[in-house]
């Protein structure tokens, strides 16, 4: 019978069925970070319930953990600190592996977890984060969970999961050259809205895809989260079997080969059914830009923010008048032109090397507008470290970026640093939520290349067209 | 986990869409390492009138008296977006909510209910605003008939997956559960460990 790659994926990891639509499945990988793993860990001990396979567990510290140069586990996040240091404990006692403040492998979770080869096809792997899907790209059955059933993957080596549906996205032709996938995700997002893929298991597939490499399909499936799905996939390709291959935690000698044999059987069968299947032309993507407080409340760079009746049926009324007055924009006015008063480049969607080259490319020799507080923050620290040997830490320092330690910094509030009240900010995150990026804060996400002509022009502003050189 | 048959009580009308986590519970509230002491951060950000401070918004909806014993919370479209965070739900079920009504909800959320007592229960839009209407008049929600009975006597039928069902009537621990099985886990372990031998490190 034909079937679609998660089907194939989750017939693979199947213990036994539960009554209904359910079953116990096989956990190969799980993921921590300090905001929630150490309340895990701590959870589980107390519980005198050991960890059934620590080699297969993971925890880095992302969330909370300072980025100001010369951090170590004191943190503007008040408390703070007892979940870094929760975490490590935790992470120890259990003999889990544990990528520390200073350890060079430290990183975002779905940053490092592909870096080190932890991510691989084939493979299903949790963590308490939402942007789990992020590692869905490689080919892999990756989705967020909550902190008990975080507790019960590591107690069991297995989740209690329903089964579920399915849903396709066939992107075919290919990007213009000025639009990246990050304005893909935009794009999809302000089609079909917040609930757009809810519950399901959004395969993307079609040339568009293909013709994404690694980096840009994680940026792609970090955002399946805010459609609502439970996880987004894509199938594993040679592109991905080259970025995997080498990798410490990636299977090495005749385990490689076997491995890769199996990797090639994973792709959704021709005829495979989804329960939905969308069509998308890559052409018709243009740089984009979000206007209100979710995401799906995006639209072209330089279209106008719309008017509750354009958008009946997805905003109520109430909510789009909340959303304008919250980021204080009016319709038919276009949101390039806005006045910004911080630019920020970092998060799990775009923090990754090709992120930072591309936002480079813009900012090199030129300087950020005077009233722009502009911060970039690389994804890991081998992000940053292979950042700085090819000199792109001086082209953002030169332009009046702030140069960062790894982590996820401001793309949330956890308590302490932000933007400040009422500050427009434009962001490379996922989020523009109420408050997402600190109390009355107003965010609109793009992606980086956005990000950095804003940041020189100062107000919300396309990038120029042309071919990337460094 | 408490568990949840039927109840009768008040539902206190929260009538957005997209309320997410941190409203829920911002992270600033997240002050210690642990699973309680959340309930004073439940909609910090809306039920106190600055932050970090603890002066009550007269008109948001928890503070005002008819609704000080609500057990239900009805609620607009994809509630409980935006980060995994657990703390959503053990703040909601710290301060008392049994069940949360709304049209639709975010995933990730919709398990965390379930594994800390919290009936999620979808409903159209049009019957939570007329449930909402009617408020504050208590609502009856059973989860044995999986059936929401309003103030005026209309019968309004919900669904939940038999496995979710099932752990929230019984308040079943679900990690004691699965370990009841660990035999049919080794099991599989060992015969994936020779079929995909380079998942399970030396
Ligand atoms: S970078 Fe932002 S979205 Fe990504 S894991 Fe960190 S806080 Fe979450």
């Amino acid at each position: 019978m034909s079937k679609t790659l998660f089907e194939k994926l989750w017939d693979i990891h199947v213990v036994m069925d539960i009554d209904g639509d359910a079953a116990l499945l096989a956990i190969d990988r799980v993921l921590m970070h300090e905001r929630t793993g150490g309340v895990a860990l701590e959870s589980l001990a107390l519980a005198g319930r050991p960890v059934l396979a620590p080699e297969r567990a993971f925890a880095t510290m992302d969330h909370i953990v300072d980025t100001r140069p010369g951090r170590g586990d004191a943190t503007l996040m008040p408390t703070g600190t007892a979940f870094i240091q929760a975490t490590r404990q935790g992470a120890r006692a259990a003999g889990i592996h544990l990528f520390d403040i200073t350890d060079p492998r430290q990183g975002i979770v779905h940053v490092m977890s592909p870096e080190q080869g932890i991510l691989i096809p084939g493979i299903t792997l949790v963590c308490p984060d939402s942007h789990t899907c992020t590692q869905g790209a490689f080919g892999a059955l990756a989705w967020g969970i909550g902190s008990s059933e975080a507790e019960h993957a590591l107690a069991t080596g297995t989740l209690r999961v329903q089964r579920p549906g399915t849903m396709r996205i066939m992107i075919d032709s290919q990007l213009k050259p000025n639009v990246s996938a990050k304005d893909l995700a935009l794009h999809i997002l302000s089609r079909i809205g917040s609930a757009g893929a809810r519950g399901k298991v959004l395969e993307y597939a079609g040339s568009a895809i293909s013709a994404l490499d690694a980096e840009g399909r994680m940026t792609l499936c970090n955002m399946a989260t805010e459609l609502g799905a439970f996880t987004a996939i894509i199938a594993p390709d040679q592109k991905i079997f080259d970025y995997v291959k080498g990798r410490p935690f990636a299977p090495q000698g005749v385990d490689w080969d076997a491995a890769l044999a199996s990797w090639q059987s994973l792709y959704s069968d021709p005829d495979a059914r989804f329960d939905t299947d969308l069509r998308f032309d890559a052409a018709d993507v243009v740089p984009m830009v979000s206007w209100g407080t979710s995401p799906q409340q995006s639209l072209a760079l330089g279209a106008p923010v719309p008017t509750a009746q354009a958008v009946a049926g997805r905003d109520t009324a109430e909510a789009h008048a909340r959303a304008r007055d919250y980021m204080d924009v009016t319709p038919g006015q276009p949101v390039t032109g806005l006045r910004i008063d911080g630019a920020f480049i970092g998060s799990c969607t775009n923090s990754r090397l090709s992120d930072l080259r591309r936002a480079a490319a813009i900012l090199k020799g030129q300087h950020v507008a005077d009233h722009v507080r502009a911060i970039c923050v690389p994804g890991s620290s081998q992000v940053k470290a292979q950042a700085e040997a090819e000199g792109l830490d001086r082209i953002f320092l030169d332009a009046g970026f702030e140069w960062r330690e790894a982590g996820c910094s401001m793309c949330f509030f956890a308590g302490g640093e932000s933007f400040g009240p009422q500050q427009r900010v434009i962001s490379s995150t996922n989020r523009n939520f109420e408050s997402r990026q600190g109390p009355s804060t107003r965010t609109h996400i793009a992606s980086p290349e956005t990000v950095a002509a804003s940041a020189l022009a100062g107000v919300i502003a396309a990038a120029p067209v042309r071919e990337i050189s460094l | 986990m408490t568990p949840f048959t039927s109840m009768t009580a008040i539902a206190a009308p929260l009538i957005r869409d997209n309320i997410d986590t941190d409203a829920i519970i911002p992270s600033r509230e997240m002050k210690t390492v642990g699973k309680t002491g959340l309930k004073e951060g439940l909609f910090a950000g809306w039920r106190y009138l600055a932050m970090g401070s603890r002066d009550l918004t007269p008109d948001f909806i928890l503070n005002q008296p008819a609704y000080r014993d609500a057990k239900f919370l009805l609620s607009g479209a994809n509630f409980g977006c935006g980060s995994s965070r657990e703390h959503a739900a053990w703040a909601l079920a710290e301060y008392g909510f049994r069940a949360i009504v709304a049209p639709s909800f975010n995933p990730i959320f919709h398990g965390n209910c379930i594994r800390n007592g919290i009936v999620p229960v979808t409903l159209a839009i049009d019957d939570i605003t007329e449930l909402a209407d009617a408020m504050p008049a208590p609502i009856h929600i059973s989860l044995e008939e999986m059936q929401v009975t309003g103030a005026d006597g209309i019968a309004l039928p919900f669904h939940l997956p038999e496995e979710a069902r099932r752990a929230l009537l019984l308040g079943l621990d679900p990690i004691g559960q699965t370990l009841l099985e660990a035999d049919r886990i080794k099991a599989f372990l060992a015969k994936d460990a020779l079929s995909r031998p380079w998942i399970y490190p030396n």
